[in-house]
């Protein structure tokens, strides 16, 4: 009953747009036990169907394991994810993909030894259509299709101005532009939530910059939900319309980057109490 | 295609046309120097030897070099393809081609013959790839150095079962170990040449396509393909299975080349000397697999001149190309000949556009 | 003889033969659990301790005593030497190019064997006299042979030594380190060159013993008489959980006691099978082995 209670509350803080429509992602009282230690616990979130939303906290509070459970890289040993309203209850990773999660990795995971274009084009590898026979035997079917995630993979990689790296091995590429290329790859798969982890590690101020405005664009062009673990308040505060703290595996705190800049709580949970601050 | 670059670029079907026109030129050089006698018996029987040991080695490279696991039972897969081929061919009714009784049709004799052979390698494939299946369900749940060990252990339990399988039965099948004799020798130089091709030219095409990308980013990085959406089980078992069944061809192939099958030839160290010449020649270059097979075929042959010492020298060899060289001489180079003639049409119609300036 | 005596001295000889793979076994695991490596060149140093043993025996009419001991200390010493020679300088190549130089070294000591002493066994039987008669105990209808009481002693005397050293002395620590963690083990000052010798050092000295406990119970000489040897006790280092030294020992006493009980109900044609069909079960119910440590990766 208090989880319910809980859940009808969130909704308010959605975007305007949003309410409404079944949001794109709900996690309902979801925890995850390693041996005796708890990593996270009683996690409740709502994310709208285009809603930018930042997932912060100290380093170690388990923003990392939370993307983790969403996409089912660890079975949750409680609670529920709903996908679009759907439970993802018995799912692996690549069915809770299909069914529309696509991530980032906050340790670059590129396929180093590939082109570029071939990651992002196994991103698409499910929106490819051809069979093993068809493409053994180079039938019609084959050349239409690999023509056509060609000019969409190259669509895809001119979003962040990559196109003429297409055919560069992924691991010589340099640090910011093998994270915007993991961001391509993600989006290859067509999600409905992209979770980016650390997008902007590493990455300069003006290079961050970029990469918020590049954010906003593809959500707005997608028409996607994105949820984002971030160091980088300004990245945060900038883009994010709801934001969730996360503090030793819990939330803390909830709301819109003016609420959650001023909560104490958040505050103290950053930068400590007052005498060590 | 379009290239970004503006280069020149052959387009594919031009390709595949010029690859096959070249096959068909060589299998046609091949096929008369060995029929009007131009090369002895010896060396067709290494040319035999070398094709063989390529199919094996491209094979396991599948697994290998392209799927980034490392299975040590490959000799297992061949050797159950070989008995499934010298098991079949003995019991058809093979013409014998050297002495056909009066007034038979020649061509057909012949025909006959060939495709009794065909259909065994195609059986001998697909019994082992079958094993392929079976094996690689429950192995390629495990990673590394375990999926090494398990493998090596279903390679063994395969030569003990060959060996042992009759007495268990009471069947007269594989003969245990005083092995299965008289198996038509049906290769020839002109066939296993034919295999060859056959053998890279479909995982050439397999690996080329979303299939192929899909093994490959289990490679890279397992993990980002699950997230991805690939699924890693299915395409691990497919990777395998295709590396098994053409282990099973090259099986039947040695079969029909050597006429005798014992257990005891595709013991462990069969595994790791196919094992040997994939890394050699570079993990993940179906040319390098190539050449590797080659050189390593030939060399123990060419160094009969040193006799005793020829092992010697070859395991000397394997250690320093491995201290000097660890990615194998080709690393994952691959040849294309296309990439090829296109640099050299670029570099050509690159001129031409000068001078025109 | 009946059931229960049969079944008696099948026991005693799977531990004479359990006891001889967890020696040679733990040799792949410690220099597994250090530098990952499959050591396909570790059952080779048994046979040549053995031709070494051979040579001081029968063509310089060596004492036996002195004999073994020139034999594991030519063993060790050839442990080490590999390993400066051929692996030292892979050590930041990939793993699998590891692993075929491991393969390389094997073929040249059974080819340079084969080179040397020619491909035929060379019998052993009166110069290992001294080690394979002397008293033996009767149990009930089955007896415990000198032989298998020796090797069954000296293993267990092996074992509690290297089990003192990985423990209790200070490269035994470091040696632990390593396996533990190579970056911050030397991170701490500890020099990996002399731990991987020192872990070569001890795998091949037990590789030695193994070699002149092996001839106690089979006396002679072959150049591929370590290969299946090794084979055996690799697929018992796996079994017990590669990397883990109680898991070697563990694992060499079940391969020996499920060849010999094999053997007891009159299949030992199928011994081969049922030893690696016990890896399969096993690898397939606890990957790890029996005694192995399960890692996860971090995302």
């Amino acid at each position: 009953m208090k989880i319910r209670d809980e859940y009808d509350s969130r909704e308010k803080i959605l975007p305007e747009r949003d309410k409404g429509s079944t949001p794109v992602m709900e996690a309902i009282g979801l925890g995850i036990d390693f041996g005796g230690l708890t990593a996270v616990d009683d996690f409740n979130l709502t994310v709208g169907r285009t809603e930018i939303c930042g997932l912060i906290g100290p380093n170690g509070a388990g923003k990392t394991t939370v993307f983790n459970l969403l996409t089912k890289v660890y079975k949750p040993t409680r609670g529920k994810i709903l996908l679009n309203g759907q439970d993802t209850a018995g799912m692996n990773t690549i069915q809770v993909n299909r069914a529309g999660i696509a991530r980032t990795f906050q340790n670059i995971r590129l396929f180093k030894a590939l082109s570029v274009l071939d990651n992002v084009l196994i991103g698409m590898h499910n929106h490819i259509s051809y069979n093993m026979f068809t493409s053994t035997l180079r039938l019609p079917t084959f050349w239409r299709e690999e023509k056509k995630a060609r000019e969409r993979a190259m669509e895809l990689l001119s979003i962040f101005g990559m196109e003429q790296h297409a055919e560069e091995e992924a691991g010589s590429l340099p640090y910011g532009a093998q994270r915007r290329l993991e961001i391509v790859r993600a989006l290859a798969t067509q999600p409905r939530l992209l979770l980016l982890d650390e997008p902007a590690a590493g990455m300069n101020p003006s290079e961050t910059a970029e990469l918020m405005e590049n954010i906003h664009r593809i959500r707005d062009e997608f028409q996607i939900a994105i949820m984002l673990i971030e160091h980088d308040m300004n990245l945060v505060m900038g883009i994010c319309e709801g934001i969730a703290v996360l503090n030793f595996g819990k939330i803390i705190a909830k709301g819109t980057p003016a609420e959650i800049s001023s909560n104490p709580v958040v505050i103290e949970a950053y930068l400590g109490k007052k005498k060590e601050g | 295609m379009n290239n970004t670059l503006g280069q020149r670029r052959i387009p594919m079907p031009t390709r595949y046309l010029i690859n096959l026109v070249l096959v068909v030129v060589s299998l046609a050089v091949l096929h008369y120097i060995s029929a009007a006698g131009i090369i002895s018996s010896y060396y067709s029987k290494i040319l035999m030897l070398v094709g063989i040991n390529i199919i094996l080695a491209v094979s396991l490279n599948v697994a290998t070099g392209y799927l980034g696991q490392l299975p040590l039972g490959h000799a297992g897969f061949m050797a159950v393809g070989g008995y499934a081929a010298g098991i079949f061919l003995k019991a058809m009714p093979m013409p014998n081609l050297n002495r056909l009784p009066e007034g038979t049709n020649e061509l057909a004799a012949h025909l006959q013959y060939n495709a009794y052979l065909a259909l065994a390698l195609v059986l001998a494939g697909v019994v082992a790839a079958i094993f392929g299946v079976i094996i690689g369900v429950p192995a390629l749940r495990l990673k590394g150095d375990y999926l090494a060990i398990i493998t090596l252990g279903f390679g063994e339990i395969i030569r003990v079962i060959l060996l042992n399988i009759d007495d268990v039965l009471g069947f007269e099948f594989t003969y245990g170990a005083s092995g299965l004799k008289r198996i038509p020798k049906a290769a020839t130089v002109t066939n296993v040449f034919v295999c060859v091709v056959i053998t890279c030219a479909i995982i050439h095409l397999v690996l080329k396509s979303r299939h192929g990308r899909a093994v490959l980013s289990i490679r890279e990085n397992e993990i980002a393909a699950e997230s991805c959406g690939v699924n890693t089980t299915y395409y691990k078992v497919m990777a395998f299975t295709l590396s098994a069944f053409f282990a099973g061809v090259a099986g039947a192939l040695y079969a029909t080349y050597v006429g005798i099958l014992q257990p005891s030839t595709f013991g462990f160290m069969k595994s790791i000397e196919i094992l040997v010449i994939v890394v050699l020649g570079g993990m993940g270059s179906m040319l390098g697999s190539v050449l590797s097979a080659t050189v390593l075929t030939a060399l123990p042959q060419m160094l009969l001149a040193f006799d005793k010492w020829r092992m010697v020298l070859y395991s000397l060899v394997l250690i320093i190309v491995m201290i000097f060289k660890p990615s194998g001489l080709l690393g994952t180079y691959d040849f294309s000949l296309s990439r090829v003639l296109e640099k050299l049409l670029n570099r050509f119609g690159g001129k031409k556009k000068e001078v025109a300036k | 003889m009946s059931l229960l005596s049969t079944l008696v001295s099948q026991v005693i000889n799977g531990l004479q033969s359990g006891s001889i793979y967890a020696l040679v076994a733990l040799g792949y695991s410690m220099v597994y659990g250090i530098i990952l490596l499959l050591n396909f060149a570790h059952g080779d140093i048994i046979m040549v301790g053995a031709y070494a043993a051979w040579m001081c025996m029968v063509n310089f009419h060596l004492h036996p005593v002195v004999s073994i001991l020139v034999a594991i200390l030519a063993s060790t010493l050839l442990g080490v030497i590999i390993e400066k020679v051929a692996y030292a300088p892979l050590r930041s190549a990939p793993r699998l190019s590891l692993l075929i130089t491991a393969i390389g070294v094997s073929f040249l000591l059974e080819n340079g064997a084969q080179l040397i002493f020619g491909a035929g066994a060379k019998d052993m039987s009166a110069s290992m006299a001294m080690f394979t008669t002397g008293p033996s105990i009767t149990l009930g209808s089955a007896t415990l042979s000198f032989p298998a009481l020796l090797t069954i002693v000296v293993s267990l005397i092996s074992m509690a030594a290297l089990t003192f050293l990985v423990q209790k002395t200070k490269l035994g620590k470091a040696m632990r380190a390593v396996s533990e963690d190579m970056g911050a083990a030397q991170l701490m000052g500890i020099s990996l060159n002399s731990t991987i010798s020192f872990t070569f050092m001890l795998g091949s000295a037990l590789a030695g013993i193994g070699a002149i406990l092996y001839l106690c119970a089979y006396p002679q000489v072959n150049p591929t008489m370590g290969s299946m040897l090794g084979l055996k006790a690799f697929v018992a280092a796996v079994l017990g959980g590669i990397g883990s030294i109680p898991g070697a020992m563990v694992g060499g006493f079940v391969i020996g006691l499920a060849e010999a009980l094999v053997s007891a109900v009159g299949l030992s044609v199928w011994k081969d099978g049922v030893v690696f069909a016990i890896l399969i079960v096993v690898l397939l119910v606890k990957p790890s082995g029996l005694l192995g440590h399960s890692t996860t990766e971090k995302v």
